[in-house]
């Protein structure tokens, strides 16, 4: 089967891409675009670590035939922080240390801001739920829920220093 | 929570700290909450070749026949690896450190001894190209029956390379403790307790799979991009097994994805190199999900067998443990993993009577290896819940019964390595303040210094 040009908005800029059938968001964004802030974990919808933004809502990209989303718009994690300014959600993942081995936080930070973006003053309960598709296995959970709630409260948590 | 107590160790603390105690950003979370944190992943380069792995589909089958023509008639492979193309094909990870004999194949030759194990490595223009010859590749068995248990694998036909199911640490068996005489000793201990605990194999879980990337470069030497968690065991164990000079290889990493020790073994390098070497070109060798789910090394399964012989006053007069370590198919870590559970018995109590032997045993499952504080973690697992038992036997509070045995500075352990810097006592003390639960007045006024050798115990 011949492959297809397919134009999507990825971070605010139009791209057009020839794609072989089947090929998904992740490879399109890792393989052809290069961006690699997305990751791949499972490759079949279970870790969340390719958790990306399309048209708001949050989605795994490993799941997602590139064809079928032609004209949406796409965000990744290297949107965020363009003038080298850390949004707000990725301050307080460094202040609350919320990140370890760093593999799952992409996916983590996309599916907060997709949640954010709905629900700017979500409860516990609601970050939760908007992360429960997310796996992370080194630093739990409790930081990483600490850190969006922080985010959401407009502030991160400043770095205590010992008395 | 109740700030950090710097009353003890004072003589230890002796500099002054800037960092300990104060919060420091960490050094890289700004490149993984930007996505600019590099994985092994991350790299591409041109013309790359993939890597897809024939594994066994049998737990343990001789190799009867191993036909890769039909894989070689797929477009776009270029070339299927068998153990014939390794210039030294049997090795054991902790060579390097002295730790024989090669038990491990890279590929196997005439034997399988678990499901999943790497047979022929097939390399293609693309992963499905890959994937579709090693679908082709035929390889015909002759099961064998396997054994899944490790006290049945100590008397069973020995199937591994080297003549017996269990490690032999220099000319014995196990890992042995003797101190005392156990058996005398429970003649007269006023209760004895037998138990047996068991635990099962965990898998790590990595959220980032294993794989390696190697590249050919014009100076003649392979770059290794790779998220081993031990770059120069593999490093080495690479160099030995393709016989090159350790300079011809360039490992860069150090950037896990998650690692929890199932990134220690030297697997995917080897193999990807070599295919890099004799195609001159770059190799992408990535476990998939169910690949890292099925092959890569699980914690070792453990049975304790743990005997005690208790004196009605709540001392524990003598301990006896039979361990067994499932190493799997091949020994990989386990080896040391064992002889970490040997050193860590009988627990931190002062036991004067200890007998230990700690089997490293193969069997035909998935090959163990490290994590997380593996030959300790379990094993507390099984001492302490014999703690538990104890105290509920002879109806004595588990914690004071814990103090009552507790080592402290100046006691002789069993491995007669006199008792320094313990702080055990003051942990449970602590432990029980903070849980709200009272101590007698005779365990608050314990403390793990000035307590004379094990001997002068009152």
């Amino acid at each position: 089967m011949k492959g297809s040009v397919v134009s999507i908005t990825l971070n605010g800029v139009e791209r057009e891409t020839l794609v072989a059938p089947g090929t998904t968001l992740l490879n399109l964004l890792r393989e052809h675009q290069s961006l690699t802030g997305t990751r791949r974990g499972c490759d079949q919808g279970s870790c969340g670590s390719c958790t990306v933004l399309v048209d708001g809502k949050a989605k795994l990209a490993c799941l997602i035939p590139v064809e079928t989303i032609a004209g949406s718009r796409v965000e990744t994690v290297e949107n965020l922080a363009l003038n080298n300014e850390l949004h707000p959600l990725q301050q307080a993942f460094v202040e609350g240390f919320a990140t370890q081995c760093g593999f799952c936080t992409s996916g983590m930070i996309m599916a907060a801001k997709g949640l954010l973006s709905v629900n700017p003053r979500p409860s516990r309960a609601d970050v939760i739920r908007a992360i429960s598709g997310n796996v992370c296995r080194c630093t739990g959970y409790e930081s990483i829920v600490d850190a969006i709630l922080a985010a959401a409260a407009g502030m991160g948590k400043p770095l205590k220093k010992s008395a | 929570m109740e700030t950090i107590d710097t009353s003890f160790f004072t003589e230890e603390r002796a500099g002054s700290f800037n960092t300990v105690g104060t919060s420091t950003e960490r050094a890289d979370a700004r490149g993984h909450v930007t996505g600019r944190t590099q994985f092994y992943e991350d790299v591409s380069f041109p013309n790359t070749l993939h890597l897809k792995m024939v594994r066994s589909t049998k737990h343990h089958a001789l190799i009867k026949k191993l036909d890769v023509a039909p894989a070689m008639k797929v477009p776009g492979v270029v070339r299927v690896l068998t153990w014939k193309d390794v210039p030294n094909n049997w090795y054991t990870i902790l060579k390097l450190i002295g730790v024989g004999p090669d038990d491990e194949p890279v590929l196997a030759e005439d034997r399988v001894r678990f499901i999943g194990e790497q047979i022929c490595a097939v390399l293609a223009e693309t992963p499905q190209a890959a994937a579709e010859g090693a679908k082709r590749v035929k390889v015909v068995y002759e099961e064998l029956p396997p054994v899944f248990d490790v006290e049945e694998a100590m008397t069973s036909k020995p199937f591994t390379n080297h003549g017996s199911n269990y490690y032999i640490y220099e000319g014995h068996n196990c890992r042995r403790i003797r101190f005392g005489d156990v058996e005398t000793a429970f003649k007269q201990a006023d209760h004895i307790l037998e138990c047996r605990y068991n635990s099962a194999p965990i898998e790590h879980a990595p959220t980032e799979t294993t794989g390696c990337v190697v590249k050919p470069e014009g100076n003649g030497r392979y770059t290794i991009y790779s998220n081993t968690q031990a770059l120069y065991f593999t490093l080495d164990n690479t160099a030995l097994i393709l016989g090159v000079q350790f300079n011809k290889l360039r490992m860069i990493g150090g950037t896990v994805g998650g690692g929890f020790g199932g990134k220690v073994d030297v697997i995917v390098e080897p193999i990807a190199t070599l295919g890099a070497m004799l195609t001159n070109r770059p190799v992408k060798y990535a476990y998939s999900r169910a690949e890292e789910m099925q092959v890569s090394s699980p914690r070792a399964a453990e049975r304790f067998y743990i005997k005690d012989g208790i004196m009605k006053d709540g001392r524990i007069f003598a301990r006896k443990i039979t361990l067994y370590v499932d190493a799997g198919a091949y020994c990989r870590h386990s080896t040391y993993g064992t002889t970490k559970a040997a050193a860590h018995m009988p627990g931190p109590y002062t036991i004067p009577n200890v007998h230990v032997d700690a089997y490293c045993v193969y069997t035909n499952r998935t090959p163990s290896s490290a994590m997380r504080g593996f030959g300790v973690t379990i094993a507390d697992f099984a001492l302490e819940s014999q703690m538990d038992q104890i105290a509920r036997l002879l109806k004595m509070d588990p914690i004071e019964f814990r103090l009552k045995n507790a080592y402290r500075d100046g006691d002789m352990k069993a491995h007669r390595k006199e008792v320094e810097g313990a702080a055990l006592v003051e942990v449970l003390q602590a432990a029980a303040k903070q849980s709200g639960q009272k101590l007698s007045s005779e365990f608050l006024a314990m403390s793990s210094y000035g307590w004379g050798s094990a001997n002068g115990k009152a």
